[in-house]
């Protein structure tokens, strides 16, 4: 572990980067924020002046795509960058120590930077029965409320750590829950995807580094940079949409006109990310781009609101599967059988009341 | 010729305000289900138009927004007449308090719905099931607009659906909030269904006019009835 001292700037004279490319990665960063221009001084300052920061990056009930998305930043200096110059004091899958040693990692970690390191956490705690996920002989909620009390900040990264993700999808069977669900009394910031998108991630890190305070979020904890539109609103599809121009199904003339999605199941319109914008794998394509309707991944619950292909969720809890519409109907029907029931009988019960007449002519 | 002498009085029952709220909320309610369901499910149209000349889907989602301002604001004014209205329009029956109105809950229940008894049930406005049903009606009119306006408030910069965003998180994110939205048409409609035929069966049975009374306001009504009503007065 290098001392927390050494700035930003400096680890990366060290590493061997120029100046231009440290320029050229504030500058990034600060188009990314969609800051001003000058945004990009003020990160480059943070950067040269603040000293790093160490960071804590615990794994609960997770598959390591955000860690696998975020070490594919698009602007090759990021992942270099923020892994080196942010201080990865403790990360399972990427630090070298094991067993005991990245035990003792953690603790001095949490002892030593106690209100100054930063918390990011990837997966979902369950609550229902702890024991679904222990490391190291300790549940995730305790090891989680732990690192969680002396944390600068809480980052909360992919829709497992936001909102529970697949595990927690019905009837979810260990009771996952999401961070912010779990943490009382500090805010929690919601990077969220399946997995987010890399850059979006470093983004919010370097908001972090450079500002020195959260970012503004929305209803949802979502920061508000990369998630105040929706996907929909940024696709450029949207023509096709409001010109009531569908695909119908995958293989047919609308899908190859490239039509719009939303019949077979685009969740874009409910959906708040940046992926029409950012877009993935360094800025090659996004989903819809590539044909497929957005599943919603950065939505809440967005597992049980499948299947993806269609616009209506099924119900699963009545053991047959319906949606609403099927119910709906059912009802209705129902209702029109009732009322005409109803109308028989009341000729047969009421006949005297409905050919109550003295004729006097 | 078929005829019968009796002794009806004819009564005002549904002032011009609530008869102009039931009509404009009756159509509002057709526009917003057909044009809801076209939203859910909008036809895959084979052509070959360019997205440039055509805004169909657009336009729907426009009439859509807008009848469901219309449709709100109307309800509000409704709720205003609840409080100045007549007696037959007043909040209090909706909202059955009394003894005699659950009394009359339970006849209706044994006369008209299980038709267990046959004498007629002698109310000139609501009948404490129906003014009932209106009270679920109101709080899923409530429940559709601020699921609505929740769902909108993230595309609007108006006051109005900005003050319902909470209600996004509450229910569990958008996806979730615009299924239950969609889901609550079908009590529109159930509604609906029940409505037209419970109307139909009162003017069969009754022949007091109910169906007409909502467009000129005026009901036939016995006249010891009537002398009851006015004796309470």
């Amino acid at each position: 572990m290098e001392p927390a001292t050494l700035s930003f700037y400096e680890s990366c004279l060290r590493k061997g980067v120029s100046r231009r490319d440290f320029m050229k990665f504030s500058a990034t960063m600060a188009a990314m924020l969609g800051l001003e221009a000058s945004g990009a001084v003020r990160i480059a300052k943070a950067l040269e002046s603040k000293p790093r920061v160490p960071v804590v990056w615990l794994h609960f009930q997770e598959c390591t795509c955000c860690s696998e998305s975020f070490i594919r930043c698009s602007h090759p200096l990021v992942a270099d960058l923020l892994f080196d110059s942010i201080s990865l004091d403790y990360t399972e899958t990427l630090m070298a120590a094991a067993g005991e040693q990245a035990e003792t990692c953690l603790h001095s970690t949490i002892e030593k930077y106690r209100g100054h390191y930063v918390l990011l956490v990837e997966g979902s705690v369950p609550v229902d029965d702890e024991a679904y996920c222990c490391i190291g002989g300790r549940s995730a909620k305790q090891i989680l409320e732990e690192a969680a009390d002396g944390a600068l900040a809480v980052v909360a990264w992919g829709n497992c750590a936001c909102a529970g993700c697949v595990q927690a999808a019905f009837p979810n069977p260990t009771g996952a829950k999401a961070i912010r669900r779990i943490i009382k009394g500090k805010t929690v910031v919601n990077v969220q995807g399946c997995p987010p998108i890399a850059d979006v991630m470093a983004g919010v890190i370097i908001h972090l580094l450079t500002f020195g305070t959260l970012p503004q979020l929305d209803s949802l904890g979502r920061p508000k940079t990369f998630y105040s539109r929706r996907v929909h609103d940024s696709c450029y599809r949207r023509a096709n949409f409001d010109a009531g121009l569908f695909v119908k199904s995958f293989d047919d003339e609308n899908a190859r006109r490239g039509y719009c999605l939303y019949k077979v199941g685009c969740k874009g319109p409910n959906t708040y990310n940046s992926c029409g914008i950012i877009k993935w794998n360094e800025g090659v394509s996004y989903p819809i781009q590539s044909g497929h309707p957005c599943i919603g991944c950065s939505e809440e619950g967005f597992w049980d609101n499948s299947p993806f292909y269609r616009r209506i969720p099924s119900i699963n809890a009545f053991g047959i599967e319906a949606t609403a519409d099927n119910i709906g109907l059912g009802i209705g029907i129902a209702t029109v059988a009732g009322a005409a029931a109803h109308a028989v009988a009341t000729n047969i019960r009421k006949k005297k009341q409905i050919e109550n007449v003295d004729t006097p002519s | 010729m078929k005829s019968r002498n009796t002794n009806l009085r004819e009564v005002y029952v549904w002032e011009l305000p609530v008869r102009f709220y039931h009509w404009t909320n009756a159509l509002c309610i057709i526009t917003l289900c057909i044009t809801g369901f076209i939203i859910a499910n909008p036809p895959a149209i084979m052509n070959e138009t360019e997205a440039t000349f055509t805004f169909w889907f657009g336009k729907v989602r426009f009439i859509h927004f807008v009848t469901a301002f219309v449709f709100f604001f109307n309800f509000l004014y409704r709720l205003y007449w609840g409080f100045v209205g007549n007696r037959y329009a007043r909040w209090d029956n909706f909202i059955p308090l009394k003894k005699k109105q659950w009394k009359e809950f339970w006849e209706v229940l044994m006369v008209d719905i299980w038709m267990i008894r046959n004498k007629p049930v002698d109310s000139i406005g609501h009948n404490t099931l129906a003014a009932l049903s209106y009270l679920a009606l109101f709080v899923a009119f409530m429940f559709q607009s601020i699921t609505g306006f929740a769902l909108y408030s993230d595309m609007s910069k108006s006051l109005l659906p900005k003050l319902f965003g909470w209600v996004v998180p509450l229910l569990g994110g958008d996806l979730m909030v615009r299924q239950i939205h969609h889901a609550a048409t079908w009590f529109f409609i159930v509604f609906v269904i029940a409505h037209i035929y419970i109307v139909a069966y009162h003017d069969y049975i009754e022949r007091r006019g109910i169906t007409s009374s909502m467009i000129g306001g005026w009901k036939f009504i016995e006249e010891d009835v009537a002398k009851a009503e006015e004796n309470e007065q």
